[in-house]
């Protein structure tokens, strides 16, 4: 490999294990109140956390590449606060793979707290367990395959990230190139070679991915059968 | 089957099958598989060639490397006008297009641009300035006018000096958008794309001169089994025609004087 593919692998990897912590700290809480709260917010804040699962990629890096811009949105506070803009930085691919796989973290957790139910929280109560206590003693363990999947596919689906990151990466080295970009430019530049190479790479680490969370998934039917 | 039902089934056929072919004798369809920064350019000239034949024209555009790719595999094309001469001439060598038909319908103008009307006053001045944070090239790897932009910065003496303030659009269309959206102060783009936008839209430009650069020919071929179709054929003259020469000429391309 060269020492190329080895930046690019390795920004690949970093920018898929930020984003995978900052979704964790922002999606279980996001995914624990949408398997509990009865506001009448639930369904829209649900069809807003889904909306990355049908949006194309390119949509939400351009309305990025707009809000992150010196006269956007978010581009506006940003230069007030002196960090200047979030386009063509690793920061910036941060924030776009929080929101493009967002859902890929929430909707496992919140199905996982779902089918937990009620009822053993209530038992905790009533034994003295306060909420923090119920969260992570008793919610967590028993949500723990949901947690595995969030947390494998959220790095998978950030690691295959294409057109936010071209549309708002600026192709860096080592900043914003990541895998997905330099197999396209790989097959653009007819280089038919190493663009096998890397897919290669890709296809088998999105296939063992997946096959983590079968594995995770059917543990957790066993486990259910021999403690019930 | 009996043979009652196939006559039946016949009687059916034939009428639709005529109906289908009786148009294709009189107006035919010549698809062209044309690249991203000409597909405008093709849009303008495609009343006129329309016009004249009285044939169709439909119109794929996309980049010269997925095209190429499509075409090595298949693609539905009857004329392929790349970006570069690299792809075309690969298909000819590989049998996938005409030899005798590869020409250059146009060359591109590079122009380092800005939104700004004020900032590039017609020389290179800004950039040895260097006040910008972003300057804006197309994937040198992969789109001709990206490596173009390389070629004038070594000769200016600036490649090693500006290299950490460029970004790379995937080719120029996303060059330009960088700029468009203020996400970067200049850009290297084409000077067609300059003068595709409103008079008062067109911000500060300097013309590159073609000595700076390698040439970006935009090489034209006719694609195998297309070469005798009349549509086809059309089309190809059309396309050096001195009418669609001066076309092209009017939307920011250097053209070659008629052979």
């Amino acid at each position: 490999m060269s020492g190329d593919a080895l930046t690019t692998a390795s920004l690949t990897i970093r920018l898929a294990a930020t984003t995978t912590v900052v979704l964790l700290l922002v999606g279980t809480p996001l995914a624990w109140w949408l398997a509990h709260t009865r506001s009448r917010w639930h369904r829209p804040v649900n069809a807003l956390v889904t909306l990355p699962l049908v949006l194309p990629p390119t949509v939400l890096g351009f309305y990025l590449l707009v809000a992150f811009g010196p006269e956007g949105l978010v581009g506006a506070v940003t230069t007030r606060l002196g960090i200047g803009t979030l386009n063509f930085t690793f920061a910036g691919l941060v924030v776009a793979s929080v929101l493009y796989s967002l859902p890929f973290t929430v909707q496992p957790l919140q199905a996982a707290f779902s089918a937990i139910g009620s009822r053993p929280l209530e038992v905790a109560a009533t034994l003295g367990a306060g909420p923090v206590d119920r969260f992570f003693r008793v919610a967590l363990p028993l949500a723990r395959p949901g947690v595995v999947a969030a947390i494998v596919l959220t790095f998978a689906h950030t690691v295959g990230e294409f057109g936010v990151v071209l549309m708002i990466g600026g192709n860096i080295p080592g900043e914003t190139r990541v895998l997905s970009v330099a197999i396209y430019d790989h097959v653009e530049a007819l280089e038919y070679g190493q663009a096998h190479w890397l897919a290669a790479m890709l296809l088998s680490f999105s296939f063992v991915a997946l096959l983590l969370v079968n594995f995770s998934a059917r543990r957790r039917a066993g486990a259910a059968a021999a403690g019930g | 089957m009996s043979p009652i039902d196939a006559r039946r089934l016949a009687r059916l056929c034939v009428p639709l099958l005529l109906a289908a072919l009786a148009p294709g004798a009189a107006a035919e369809t010549v698809r062209v598989a044309v690249a991203a920064n000409f597909a405008d350019a093709l849009e303008r000239l495609r009343p006129a060639f329309e016009r004249d034949s009285g044939h169709e024209l439909r119109a794929s555009s996309a980049s010269t490397g997925t095209l190429y790719a499509q075409i090595r595999r298949g693609a539905p094309f009857d004329v392929f006008l790349a970006a570069d001469r690299e792809r075309p001439e690969r298909l000819v060598d590989e049998g996938f297009a005409d030899p005798s038909s590869a020409f250059v319908y146009a060359r591109g103008r590079l122009v380092l641009w800005s939104a700004d009307s004020a900032l590039v006053d017609g020389t290179p001045a800004v950039l040895h300035r260097a006040t910008f944070r972003h300057l804006a090239v197309a994937n040198p790897k992969t789109a001709p006018y990206g490596a173009a932009a390389l070629d004038v910065l070594r000769e200016l003496g600036l490649a090693d000096e500006l290299a950490g303030r460029l970004v790379q659009g995937e080719n120029v269309a996303q060059a330009w958008h960088f700029v468009a959206s203020g996400n970067a102060e200049l850009a290297f783009v084409a000077l067609s794309q300059v003068l595709a936008q409103d008079p008062d839209e067109r911000g500060s430009r300097w013309l590159v001169p073609e000595s700076l650069h390698r040439p970006i020919e935009q090489v034209a071929v006719v694609l195998k089994d297309a070469a005798e179709r009349p549509a086809v054929r059309a089309f190809a003259a059309f396309l050096r025609s001195p009418e669609a020469r001066r076309m092209i000429a009017g939307l920011g391309y250097a053209v070659d004087p008629a052979p």
